[in-house]
């Protein structure tokens, strides 16, 4: 095989999933607003497809695509195939909400494949070019998706503060490049890392700190989080479900890629910028949680707490660290998909059901929801014996290695307190007079909380070492 | 005296601040938010040209026309974005868009 054929198949997932989008946007374009569903369905089937083949190359030793600006390991395809398989996920969820709604647009499943193929790349960049093509392609659609509900005023606003933020951040990301590309002499990261080796000049510090701040909003960590709690209000729920999955996933795993790789000897620079990061979003997280009393401006404090976690594995900057973050985020996906399939599935006649209020005793009205729901809260609580609290424990023990022990145990007690905000959740449920029903959902909103409450159970045991092993081989290959 | 690099980047770095202090400070109008994007995109540009010729590679010339393309996009997309808020709101003052808060 020549060079430029292996590179194609390298990069075959991506192609095939830019080309699908094309031909559905094509077909969009000339069917009008009767495609809707069929392309939605078509492109569930594009990023299921793209997830499996990509899996042929697991277990490979890593490779690089054009010239070294893209790589191909093992965290990438770890990466690739959670966020392909939590968007497929959220277009299937959400396509009855948009029914209702009457926003089935085909541009919808259109920009869900882009803003996908744009994590696609960030997860396997290896060059600040790559970088920021990958993270401003996912972030152009979703901006697009957070106002994607035309008619109304609070879609709209969230979309228009989404993007001076956004921007805004994009801008600092930038700069910081530049600066790293100016003391650093390349944008390669193997030429990064060399530089960074020999001589961690002032410069390259001002840019380091830079870039972090960038891509720190882009995982909502405090003090870049303003936008979150109103842009997860503001946006139509199945886009809100999207933004708190798999865009989290494909940040974080770039920002290790970047703080392990070119900058791993950097550490006493970088370090204390995440400790801070890490313990303000945590504290935000949590404190912000407890005036809240709208259901997705409450899941977006719980996502600000949950990346403010999986910063303390990244600032231990160790394998350890790394692996307890993927493990970390690879039940946080599962979890957050699990609730928002509940959020989906709670709506009265006049409209989506969003307050706490409503919640009051759903053991009664809707007892296998309110069972999925509660496992689902034990879980982003941390509690045992759900898996969520293996995944805080993984993340402890990486700190406590890395020599980071006040930062779990100040971890370990917010925690603590966040537990009783949840806990309070479930009590509504449960013990409370019981309010008006809700109207019967599509059935594959109660099944995808089920399954994933049922994957967050001590019966499930299988699925920890499972995705340990997985965790174990990806984190390798940084190290 | 001779134009230098510091001289390029205290440029850059000027005018990079004056966008940042655009978007915080403007109290009026989205617009400006907009524009003041630009400028810190704008300033990023003069960044990678001279740092480009100091280091006489030219992998910042390159950036410097993605980031052009990608700054394109971003202000279309981001109009089409103003555009609805109009249509749904009536204006477009920065002082108004607090329908949620918190």
């Amino acid at each position: 095989m020549t060079p430029f054929m292996s590179t194609l198949s390298l990069i075959a997932p991506e192609i095939g999933l830019t080309l699908g989008a094309l031909v559905l946007l094509v077909g969009g374009a000339v069917r009008g607003e009767r495609a809707g569903n069929v392309i939605t369905w078509a492109s569930v089937g594009l990023l299921v497809a793209a997830a499996f083949w990509g899996l042929r190359s697991a277990g490979t030793a890593p490779a690089q695509a054009f010239g070294g600006a893209l790589i191909l390991d093992q965290l990438a395809l770890f990466g690739k195939t959670a966020v392909l398989l939590a968007a497929a996920l959220v277009l299937v969820i959400g396509a009855g909400f948009l029914k209702i709604e009457k926003i089935v647009k085909y541009e919808y499943a259109i920009l869900t494949l882009l803003a996908t193929l744009g994590m696609m790349v960030m997860v396997s960049a290896n060059d600040l070019l790559t970088l920021y093509v990958g993270l401003e392609l996912q972030s152009l659609a979703l901006y697009v998706l957070a106002a994607f509900n035309r008619s109304s005023l609070r879609a709209s606003e969230a979309g228009l503060k989404y993007f001076v933020l956004g921007a805004l951040s994009s801008g600092i990301l930038l700069y910081g490049i530049s600066m790293v590309y100016g003391f650093a002499g390349t944008t390669r990261f193997e030429g990064i890392a060399q530089a960074a080796h020999l001589d961690a000049s002032v410069g390259l510090v001002i840019g380091v700190v830079f870039v972090l701040s960038g891509l720190a909003f882009k995982i909502s960590a405090v003090p870049f989080h303003m936008w979150t709690p109103d842009v997860y209000q503001g946006a139509p729920t199945p886009v809100t479900a999207f933004f708190a999955s798999a865009p989290k996933f494909a940040a974080i795993i770039l920002i290790a890629r970047l703080l392990m790789g070119p900058f791993a000897d950097m550490i006493g620079q970088w370090q204390q910028v995440v400790v801070a990061l890490s313990a303000l979003s945590m504290t935000v997280g949590y404190f912000g949680a407890l005036m809240q009393t709208n259901i997705k401006r409450l899941m977006a404090y719980s996502s600000i707490a949950n990346l403010g976690y999986a910063m303390i594995a990244v600032a231990a900057g160790s394998q350890r660290g790394l692996e307890a973050m993927l493990l970390y985020m690879g039940l946080y996906l599962i979890t957050t998909l699990g609730v928002f399939a509940c959020i989906l599935a709670m709506r009265h006649t006049e409209g989506m059901a969003e307050n706490l209020d409503d919640l009051s005793g759903m053991s009664k009205t809707r007892p296998g929801l309110a069972i999925s729901l509660t496992v689902l809260l034990f879980s982003v609580a941390g509690l045992p014996p759900v898996a969520g609290f293996a995944g805080k424990l993984y993340i402890f023990l990486a700190a406590v290695e890395g020599g980071l022990l006040w930062l779990a145990i100040y971890g370990a007690v917010l925690s603590v307190i966040g537990a009783f905000y949840y806990l309070r959740i479930i009590k509504i449920m449960w013990f409370d007079e019981a309010a008006p029903a809700f109207i019967p959902s599509d059935l594959v909103l109660p099944l995808t909380a089920g399954a994933a409450a049922f994957m967050m159970l001590p019966g499930a045991i299988w699925l920890l070492p499972a995705l340990e092993r997985w965790t174990q081989a990806a984190s390798a290959s940084l190290f | 005296m001779e134009i230098g690099l510091a001289h390029y980047l205290a440029v850059a770095a000027i005018i990079f601040t004056i966008g940042v202090f655009g978007i915080f400070v403007n109290r009026k109008n989205v617009i400006i938010m907009m524009m003041s994007i630009e400028l810190i995109l704008l300033s990023v540009n003069i960044n990678f040209v001279a740092f480009s010729a100091a280091l006489h590679d030219l992998g910042g010339q390159v950036f410097t026309l993605f980031v052009l393309t990608v700054a394109a996009a971003e202000a279309a997309v981001g109009l089409a974005i103003l555009v609805v808020y109009f249509r749904n709101r009536g204006n477009i003052a920065v002082e108004d868009i607090n329908l949620m808060k918190g």
